[in-house]
């Protein structure tokens, strides 16, 4: 990415303050504010779906955000993740359409394999066709980059069960296009899909659909290879900030053994304990919260990346499910270099539960 | 303190090589005031331009102080004249854009000499310490003569060379510019050739040398 | 009374050396006293000096102004530094495209693009798309620091949401008289965004959000061209149905290529002021240092070496040089502020170069000005320390014989002159560069300036013999007398002069010239200009159906290259008005109709000069199809235009490049309906009156921007000229009093003092008459150097020359006064000279 351009992109990530990602992310457009003129995250608040999988502009902050983990013919591992982030540069209020849309659009594309690691960043303005997202049938884009129902859902699925996906992004160096299917609906995270971020109350609307079996090829570096796995796709949005002493979070989701899935998350502070909880997530979908003091997450091994020191394997324990594991990084240079800067790659867990997955930190 | 030997000097002209000097010998000592004449083209004014570094000699030494003059370059002339050598002219060459009293400590000053004490002494032997704030075109030619003398003097040179310093004077000044330089010169030990065409005014110094033929008789 | 020791003599180990500082300093201070007795020659001095260097650096202030504006443009935003997609048609494109194209995987940023007039004045508004910008466009923040602070972030949202932005260089700013956060209103009565500054958009520019651009320009959904980042999406054939071109980016050195010659142009004057002005220090330096032989033999005799002596000259040289060059780089800086606002509309209106009307000049520039300043100094002064180093001590110290000297002086002269003069004749003669002929030009100046002193002293030889009665014979011969201290002066005047009657003839005969030929280019009483094909369409149907319109005449424009140099190629419609009003240089019999068969083309003078074409020789002009073989039917001047042109029938440059550009369309009315008209076509059919101009109104545009392109010659001109007027006036008050021990002889062979008065003035207008009487075929051969040389080497054009005996004679007159004047305070002195003073002077001369 050029100089230049990069400057203009700079003071949108400035927007931001550069904090935590997916964290800091909420407290965009007036930070320290409370909901300031946008729609409350309230517990009261039932999903629907379709329209749910659509964007919710009148809350601050919103993402579709899928990662998946591959396998080529060969065996040789990779991961790829696939972000569209909306961002609200006002409240709502009259008119906003066209130029003047409040809406914008940022989105990431990485791309890891055991010896490269690949992302890109695009930005787009609403209102003019260049980036966004329809729920019914679902379509997310951005130039062209698209995540976009090819076909209907099977008849008889559940309501938020979505139709073949088609997942698709180039960078520079990079390219992947790939199918995602299930017949399985979402999976509400939190308390129905409430996600509290911190003992303050501080929470996010958050459902996911970590069911995905995927085919399709990737391009680390131009060359094209078949691939086959499993993806995730969360969704979440928000308007409250986070609190100013949250420094970031480490966050899992994992394919567990038996078509259970795992996300834990934990929610850095600079004073006092890290807030961790999560979600166990059973083969027909249906979630239940780990409570705080639940789940123990704990860094084992750093490792330098882009210039810092970062934790890049871990333990996760949940000793009422009897779950101990440790977690490596496919590869431990899967940095995100973009606006925001963070890791985010492919792991794989041993131990109790073996499994694969995604690893995402932020504010290091 | 001076001495010439064998000088040899001649001019190239239109009619041929003109040989000014053919051999000159001459000798001044520390305190001594000689007069120096001869006829008008007898080459007086050359062998004083010689001395004075102003001209170069075509054979023959000259020796100021036991320095010889050959071998000098022009700064080494130029050295030697602002510190060793007073020079008075039949034209007064004073600066008319200073004013007497800078006239008077002008060479002093570039030989690194000045010294107002010694200069108000000069001023008031010469009669111009009335003088000092004029400007030389507002002085009378006897006045400015008397400067030119005071400056050539005032740096004390060892050496004080005059050419027809009276030539421009009217009698009676010419014998008190005379006087005042014999005096001058006595007192500060210097030694002093002075050129002049008047047979009167060489009988006022301490001896008297005459050139004739390019020889010193 | 013992006096002390005499010390002992040269020791051995003395320095060879001159003066230590302390006696080098007193030498010095020696030499600055004769000033204070002689203060006119020094203002002399500094005058020269002061007025070389500002005029010097005032033009080249104005130039290196102008540089840093094409420097500053060629990287700020312009929106069009980076390649674009453009609809093949012409006209604007759907904004729906964009996403369209960015989903395709072009990486497009849509602009918007047009003029909106501010206070009258028109401005170039253009609306872009901060997150999608391509590299290399030149914008890499949306403020420049100015009033948006806190984030960057802040500034994007503030730019693109209401009431937004509008970025504005801060000379624009300062030229409208605006500040930051300003809501400027244009003259259609929309409110701009507020304003930010910015340093990174090119001064007469405006950028505002895409979005508020198009309300602006009343073109909402629309967009003028879409800028291509790198990379390319998939096949446009497959994205999209419509038509786009692809257009290169406007090469970043076209500005400063097409403008090389006018700032050479300011550069040759500037240098002859330059010059002018060494003639001056020249004069004063050598009169100070013939003032000052007597002075320098004494310092010799009282021990100050050659060198030192020539050292402490070329001292006193750079302090006085330091100085002036000082005021005079300040001085420059005055002309150069006093004259931008001429140079920038000249460059505007000639060129379309924005030039920031602010002036912001580096240290290099003081430095540099100091320096020519300096440079200046030793060359005019050079001769003359050489001479006093070489100087033997003992030449006789009384004054030279000024005129023994001098005589020899002027035959050298003459003969160098003469040299010059046929140098100049024979660059004249065969200058194809500019260059060449500027150095035609100077070759002939200085040859006439070094002509002069021979030239007048003959002619004063010759008035003597004719004369009569002893006085007269006097006056005569002691006028030549005075002809060598005064020569210096009355080359100065003779140079100002003759640039003085060159450039005004020049500047007079392409006034004549262009009048007459504007009147034939302008037939057409209203000019249209469409912004789209579907406009023209309307219009052209709308005007068709008026009674009072005789003939709509569209035209359309292509660029190519003919010889590798840009040309434009216009496409006019056949028709009487042409071939009535045209003007031509040279027309084949039959060159109109092969014109309108199209197997004809005329081209302009520039493009003939340039390729040597003439009427009849074959041309092949390069077209998307393949070479179109044509004949030249005429050459036509086309006075101006940096390009070369190329004139074509309308319908043959369709046939052959279909997506050519539209060009104004020339309408042929009822001259008293045109006002009518035009008010009735904006209504009928929503056309923008800004894209409607009558005939009137473009002579008067047309006339105003050539008007301009003089101005600044003629201001460097009248400076010019001032200062020859004053190296007059100083030239003579110093010779003032060297004149009374001349004069008193006369007084006491009983002439009045004010009878010498009048025959002291009587001298110098004689001495004025006869210099501009010189500068007369002098001012007619640099006129026609300018015109039929340099002009053709400049701009590719030749113009008639024109004579004007009418400002000869008011120059003459202004010379005479400067004279006058000059002559009155010496000869005021004379007259009230005491005798008692002119009776010391009589005497005190031996």
């Amino acid at each position: 990415m050029n100089a230049e351009r990069r400057h203009v992109l700079k003071a949108l990530a400035a927007c931001a303050a550069l904090a935590p990602l997916r964290a800091a992310a909420q407290g965009f457009a007036g930070l320290g504010a409370e909901a300031g003129g946008f729609a409350p995250v309230l517990p009261s608040t039932r999903l629907v779906f379709p329209a749910d999988h659509g964007p919710h502009p009148d809350f601050r902050i919103e993402w579709w955000y899928v990662t998946a983990v591959l396998t080529g013919t060969e065996g040789a591992e990779a991961g790829v993740q696939w972000t569209l982030f909306r961002i609200s540069l006002a409240p709502p209020g009259e008119g906003g359409s066209g130029w003047q849309a409040r809406q914008l659009w940022m989105a990431h594309a990485g791309l890891t394999t055991a010896e490269s690691h690949h992302h890109h960043q695009l930005y787009a303005r609403a209102g003019v066709g260049q980036a966004g997202v329809t729920a019914d049938p679902l379509h997310a884009f951005i130039d062209d980059w698209q995540l976009v129902e090819t076909a209907a859902p099977a008849s008889g699925a559940p309501a938020s069960a979505l139709g073949p996906l088609r997942m698709a992004a180039r960078g520079g160096d990079f390219a992947y296009d790939l199918a995602l299917t299930t017949e399985r609906g979402v999976a509400l995270q939190g308390i129905d899909g409430y996600s509290v971020k911190s003992e303050r109350g501080q929470a996010s609307h958050y459902y996911s659909q970590p069911f995905f079996e995927v085919s399709g090829w990737i391009a680390p570096g131009g060359q094209r290879r078949a691939v086959t796995g499993r993806a995730w796709m969360d969704r979440e949005w928000s308007s409250q900030p986070l609190d100013a002493d949250q420094s970031g979070w480490d966050w899992f989701s994992l394919h567990l053994p038996g078509d259970e899935k795992l996300m834990v998350y934990r929610l850095r502070h600079d004073t006092g304990p890290a807030y961790v909880t999560g979600n166990w997530i059973a083969p027909d979908g249906s979630s239940t919260r780990l409570d705080p003091g639940a789940v123990e997450v704990d860094a084992l091994g750093e490792a330098e990346v882009a210039g810092r020191r970062l934790p890049v394997r871990w333990r996760i324990a949940i000793p009422a499910r009897g779950l101990e594991i440790e977690t490596a990084p496919l590869n431990p240079q899967s940095w995100m270099a973009t606006d925001f800067a963070y890791w985010e790659g492919p792991v794989r867990a041993t131990g109790t539960h073996p499994a694969r997955g995604y690893l995402e930190m932020t504010g290091y | 303190m001076l001495s010439v030997t064998s000088l040899v000097k001649s001019y190239p002209t239109p009619q041929g090589r003109l040989e000014v000097l053919r051999g000159a010998d001459l000798d001044v000592a520390a305190g001594e005031c000689v007069a120096l004449t001869g006829e008008s083209g007898s080459g007086k004014s050359t062998l004083l331009h010689l001395i004075a570094g102003l001209d170069a000699a075509d054979d023959g030494e000259i020796t100021i102080g036991g320095t010889p003059l050959r071998g000098l370059d022009d700064r080494g002339r130029a050295r030697l004249r602002r510190e060793h050598v007073g020079l008075v002219f039949q034209q007064f060459n004073l600066i008319p854009s200073l004013r007497v009293g800078a006239n008077l400590a002008f060479q002093a000053r570039i030989a690194r000499r000045h010294d107002p004490q010694w200069e108000a002494m000069l001023a008031d032997r010469l009669g111009i310490a009335a003088l000092l704030d004029r400007y030389p075109d507002q002085i009378s030619g006897g006045q400015q003569q008397r400067v030119a003398i005071g400056r050539a003097l005032a740096a004390r040179p060892p050496l004080i060379l005059a050419d027809e310093p009276t030539g421009n004077l009217d009698e009676a000044t010419s014998e008190e510019v005379v006087r005042v330089i014999r005096d001058l010169v006595r007192e500060s030990g210097a030694a002093c050739l002075m050129v002049t065409h008047s047979t009167h005014l060489a009988g006022m110094l301490d001896r008297r040398l005459h050139l004739t033929g390019g020889h010193i008789a | 009374m013992t006096a002390p020791a005499p010390p002992s003599p040269v020791p051995a180990d003395a320095p060879a050396g001159g003066i230590r500082a302390g006696g080098g300093l007193w030498v010095l201070l020696v030499l600055l006293s004769h000033w204070r007795r002689s203060p006119g020659q020094l203002a002399t001095l500094v005058l020269g000096l002061v007025v070389a260097t500002a005029l010097w650096s005032g033009v080249e202030a104005l130039n290196e102004q102008a540089r840093a504006s094409y420097d500053r443009a060629a990287r700020a935003f312009q929106g069009a530094g980076v390649p674009a997609l453009v609809a093949s048609e012409g006209g604007d494109l759907d904004q729906s495209l964009f996403g369209v194209l960015r989903r395709a995987g072009w990486p497009v940023s849509p602009v918007i693009e047009g003029r909106v007039r501010i206070a009258g004045e028109p401005f170039r508004l253009v609306g872009f798309e901060p997150l999608s910008l391509p590299a290399g466009s030149g914008l890499s923040a949306l403020g420049g620091g100015g009033a948006d602070g806190g984030g960057e972030g802040e500034a994007f949202t503030n730019f693109v949401l209401p009431a937004g932005r509008t970025l504005i260089a801060p000379e624009t700013m300062a030229r409208l008289g605006a500040a930051e956060g300003d809501r400027i209103a244009t003259t259609e009565g929309r409110a701009l965004p507020p304003l930010l500054r910015s340093d990174q958009i090119a001064p007469g520019l405006i950028a505002t959000d895409i979005g508020f651009a198009q309300v602006l320009l009343g073109r909402e959904g629309k967009v003028s061209r879409f800028l291509l980042g790198p990379g390319e999406g998939a096949p446009l054939a497959e994205v999209t149905d419509v038509a786009l071109r692809r257009v290169a980016p406007t090469g970043d050195d076209d500005m400063e290529r097409l403008t090389a010659s006018f700032h050479l142009n300011l550069t040759a004057f500037g240098f002859l002021a330059f010059l002018v002005g060494l003639f001056i220090v020249h004069s004063a330096i050598g009169l100070a240092l013939e003032q000052r032989l007597a002075m320098f033999r004494t310092l010799r005799a009282c021990g100050v070496s050659a060198l030192g002596l020539t050292g402490a000259l070329l001292a006193e040289l750079m302090v006085l040089a330091a100085a002036a060059g000082l005021a005079g780089v300040a001085a420059g800086w005055l002309i150069a502020q006093a004259l931008l606002p001429d140079v920038a509309a000249t460059l505007r209106g000639l060129y379309g170069a924005e030039v920031s009307s602010v002036l912001a000049l580096g240290p290099g520039w003081w430095l540099s000005g100091l320096g020519i300043s300096l440079a200046g100094a030793l060359a005019a002064a050079g001769a003359g320390l050489l001479r006093v180093h070489r100087l033997p001590v003992l030449e006789s110290a009384a004054p030279r014989a000024w005129e023994a000297v001098s005589r020899r002086r002027i035959a050298m002269l003459g003969v160098a002159a003469a040299g010059l003069l046929a140098l100049a004749g024979a660059l004249a003669a065969w200058a194809a560069q500019l260059e060449t002929a500027f150095a035609a030009m100077g070759c002939l100046l200085l040859g006439a300036a070094l002509a002069l002193p021979a030239v007048a002293g003959r002619a004063l030889i010759v008035a003597e013999s004719l004369s009569r009665g002893p006085v007269m014979q006097w006056f005569w011969a002691d006028t030549r007398q005075q002809l060598p201290a005064l020569s210096l002066a009355l080359m100065a005047l003779l140079l100002a002069l003759g640039v003085n009657i060159g450039v005004g003839t020049m500047v007079g005969s392409f006034r004549e010239t262009f009048t007459g030929w504007l009147d034939g280019r302008l037939a057409a009483e209203v000019y249209l200009r469409p912004g789209s094909e579907a406009e023209r369409q309307r219009m052209h149907d709308w005007l068709a159906a008026r009674p009072e319109v005789g003939a709509v005449l569209p035209s359309r424009a292509e660029e190519t290259r003919i010889a590798g140099w840009p040309v434009e190629l216009q496409g006019f419609t056949p028709h009487p008005t042409y071939r009535q009003n045209w003007p031509m240089m040279a027309i084949l019999q039959d060159g109109w109709d092969r014109v309108a068969a199209g197997t004809a083309a005329l081209v302009s003078e520039q493009l003939a000069r340039r390729t040597g074409l003439a009427p009849g020789d074959p041309l092949t002009v390069p077209t998307p199809g393949g070479d179109w073989r044509l004949t030249v039917a005429g050459v036509y001047p086309d006075y101006g235009n940096p390009k070369g042109q190329l004139r074509v029938a309308v319908a043959e440059l369709e046939r052959r490049w279909p997506g050519a550009a539209l060009a104004s369309t020339a309408v042929r009315a009822d001259p008293d309906a045109v006002p009518a008209l035009l008010a009735a076509l904006a209504e009928g059919t929503g056309m923008d009156p800004a894209n409607m101009i009558d005939q009137a109104a473009l002579k008067r545009e047309s006339t105003a921007i050539f008007e301009r392109t003089f101005t600044v010659t003629a201001a460097l001109n009248t400076l010019t000229l001032g200062v020859a007027a004053a190296a007059l006036l100083t030239s003579l008050m110093t010779l003032a009093t060297q004149r009374l021990p001349q004069l008193a002889p006369l007084w006491a062979l009983g002439l009045t003092r004010r009878r010498l008065a009048l025959i002291e003035i009587a001298r110098m207008l004689a001495l004025a008459a006869m210099t501009a009487l010189a500068a007369i075929p002098l001012g007619i051969a640099v006129a026609w150097i300018l015109v039929a040389v340099v002009n053709v080497a400049a701009f590719g054009w030749r113009l008639p020359l024109h004579l004007f005996p009418g400002e000869w004679a008011a120059l003459a007159a202004l010379a005479l006064a400067a004279a006058f004047l000059a002559a009155l305070a010496p000869v005021l002195r004379l007259a009230r000279t005491p005798p008692a003073r002119l009776l010391r002077i009589f005497a005190d001369e031996r």
